[in-house]
């Protein structure tokens, strides 16, 4: 039976030290491990017999403008179908080199998902045949998902980010 | 410029009255598109050599927009994912939320939600079904079932007011009790409607035509459907037996009893059958819910939301006559409720394959990220492939049975 745990001692046993921070948020595992061998896992997850994780639910990222060295994790949710199980997979990188090698070669899927990242947070997947804008016109030359690109008119004073519960750290 | 040569007054791009093939814009307004987006083909004769598929020209920054609205503000985003099926999106969003909060829905919610879901679904199925015998040539089968989509949208009225964007429900359940009416229309539904399914099903399913037109059109295996991101009828008619409603069940699906139909070949003519099933399957799950609802008595039977003071509007009464409900009236119409700390992905079986919620909550008052897993954005990447060689006729009725739908696509 395949299971949190299971999977945890599976990727202990192979990756050593190098994955780490795992979670369990709403029972999903969560780890994380060093982008330069996200390949190398996402690999050992689809090969291995008993965790067969072959499916890419979703790929996107997320920008942490205080983790300084690591602002964007680039976040992959995988599922194993037969036996029901979803975990994520998280990396993180440096925001002034953004280059995550990307998943096209294992799943087809993570093309456009990864193209759409790269649209939005600006992440350079390496290895992507046609890494391009998708959904915001070729001629951006910014990445609007980032946190800097506040969505309000910074000239008005009624929706400050204290009016959403976060102070004014950004 | 030098890549350019001058042919009278047109400039064409080098090379381009020598080429044997023809170049043919497939779209962005194209009718056979049914919804903006374009597809630049590269045809020999016919035949499809290449094509290459543009999106995101209704792009409207949902994610963006989602990281400055309170929860409530984002079910009217979620409406204008896949229009066809608003419900769906709006039902998965409280559900995500619902979870966040640790809120525990009653089970005659939960079930009234499913009548609404799977009508949802009919009605995208129904949409989708008619619009590939549109895309073959049989117009009558639209306008059979047409009338059939407008009683699902009198019920949606019915329950929210709304028809197409339904913004339907609320973080806890619903805005407020069925009707009788509600009840009166979904019976006329589902006295009506097994008939002229069956109907729509004698029009085309035998259909000498249309099987010709179908049969072999844009086929893709399970192996490549998997590695593709399909769900959905979809990856069901290429054979996957994976269903959302089965695998992690969601609003009490668990408690009914229903078959998912699944196809082999997964080419266009699987998908129409696969849909089609799916509607009966749809049917029957209505109808055992409206059992189940007519089941409750009493004081069980006017339930129709959690109790959720943080989330859930006071009624209007309340409001205007006591201290408290004014106050949380004040503080969920102003966004002033902190959420919960949490990661959280949340999957619904939308119409046209696996609709995920992956919410990131800083304790702030908004999501801190939101992202739309939208099945049609992730499987419209396949229909290059499986258009290649194909007929232009062919990749006509690929795009109308794949089912895409270009707010989901675009977000």
């Amino acid at each position: 039976m395949l299971n949190n745990d299971y999977i945890k001692q599976r990727l202990a046993e192979k990756f050593g030290e190098q994955v780490t921070n795992f979670e369990e948020p709403f029972n999903m595992l969560t780890f994380e491990a060093p982008k330069e061998i996200n390949l190398k896992v996402l690999q050992f997850l689809f090969d291995d017999e008993t965790l067969q994780f072959r499916f890419l639910t979703d790929l996107q990222a997320v920008h942490y403008p205080d983790n300084t060295g690591r602002e964007l994790a680039v976040v992959y949710h995988l599922h194993n179908l037969q036996a029901n199980v979803r975990i994520r997979f998280k990396v993180y990188t440096d925001i002034s080199k953004p280059d995550v090698f990307s998943a096209t070669a294992l799943f087809m899927s993570a093309n456009w998902m990864e193209r759409e990242t790269y649209d939005f947070f600006g992440v350079n997947f390496v290895g992507h045949p046609n890494l391009k804008r998708i959904l915001n016109v070729d001629e951006m030359d910014y990445f609007p998902m980032r946190k800097e690109f506040p969505l309000e008119d910074q000239t008005r004073t009624d929706k400050d980010d204290d009016m959403f519960g976060r102070g004014k750290s950004y | 410029m030098s890549d350019v040569i001058h042919h009278k007054n047109i400039r064409l791009p080098e090379g381009s009255i020598e080429k044997t093939t023809t170049t043919l814009n497939l779209g962005p307004t194209h009718p056979a598109t049914h919804g903006v987006f374009q597809n630049i083909l590269e045809l020999d004769g016919e035949r499809i050599l290449s094509s290459e598929s543009t999106v995101g020209y209704i792009h409207r920054a949902f994610e963006k927009l989602a990281e400055r609205r309170p929860l409530y503000q984002i079910t009217p985003l979620t409406d204008r994912l896949n229009y066809c099926s608003a419900p769906i999106n709006n039902m998965g969003w409280h559900l995500t939320c619902e979870k966040l909060l640790g809120v525990q829905t009653p089970k005659r919610v939960d079930y009234l939600r499913v009548i609404i879901m799977e009508l949802a679904r009919i009605s995208d199925h129904l949409i989708c079904n008619s619009i590939v015998g549109v895309d073959t040539g049989a117009f009558t089968g639209f306008l059979y079932v047409m009338q059939y989509r407008e009683l699902i949208y009198e019920i949606y009225e019915e329950v929210c007011g709304s028809r197409l964007t339904t913004n339907i429900g609320r973080v806890g359940g619903f805005e407020r009790n069925f009707t009788p009416k509600a009840f009166q229309l979904l019976e006329k539904f589902m006295a009506e409607y097994p008939k002229v399914l069956k109907e729509f099903e004698n029009l085309f399913t035998r259909n000498r035509i249309f099987m010709e037109r179908l049969i072999g059109a844009g086929p893709i295996s399970a192996e490549r459907a998997l590695n593709y991101g399909f769900t959905g009828p979809n990856l069901r008619a290429a054979g996957v037996d994976y269903d959302v409603r089965v695998h992690t069940p969601y609003s009490s699906y668990e408690d009914f009893q229903f078959d998912i139909p699944v196809g082999t070949t997964g080419d266009c003519y699987d998908r129409f059958l696969v849909r089609n099933q799916e509607m009966w399957q749809s049917l029957s799950i209505i109808e055992q819910a409206y059992e189940k609802v007519k089941a409750f008595k009493g004081a069980e039977a006017e339930i129709y939301h959690a109790d959720v003071p943080e989330y859930y509007l006071p009624s209007k009464g309340d409001v205007y006559t006591k201290m408290e409900a004014l106050i949380w009236h004040f503080k969920i119409v102003m966004g002033e409720i902190d959420i919960p700390k949490g990661e959280l992905y949340f999957p619904v079986e939308g119409a046209n394959g696996e609709l995920g919620y992956y919410l990131i909550s800083d304790g702030g008052r908004t999501p801190y990220r939101l992202h739309f897993r939208r099945p049609c954005f992730i499987y419209y990447q396949a229909f290059e492939e499986i258009t290649k060689g194909a007929m232009l006729s062919d990749a006509v009725i690929v795009l109308s049975s794949l089912n895409l739908i270009a707010g989901e696509m675009d977000a």
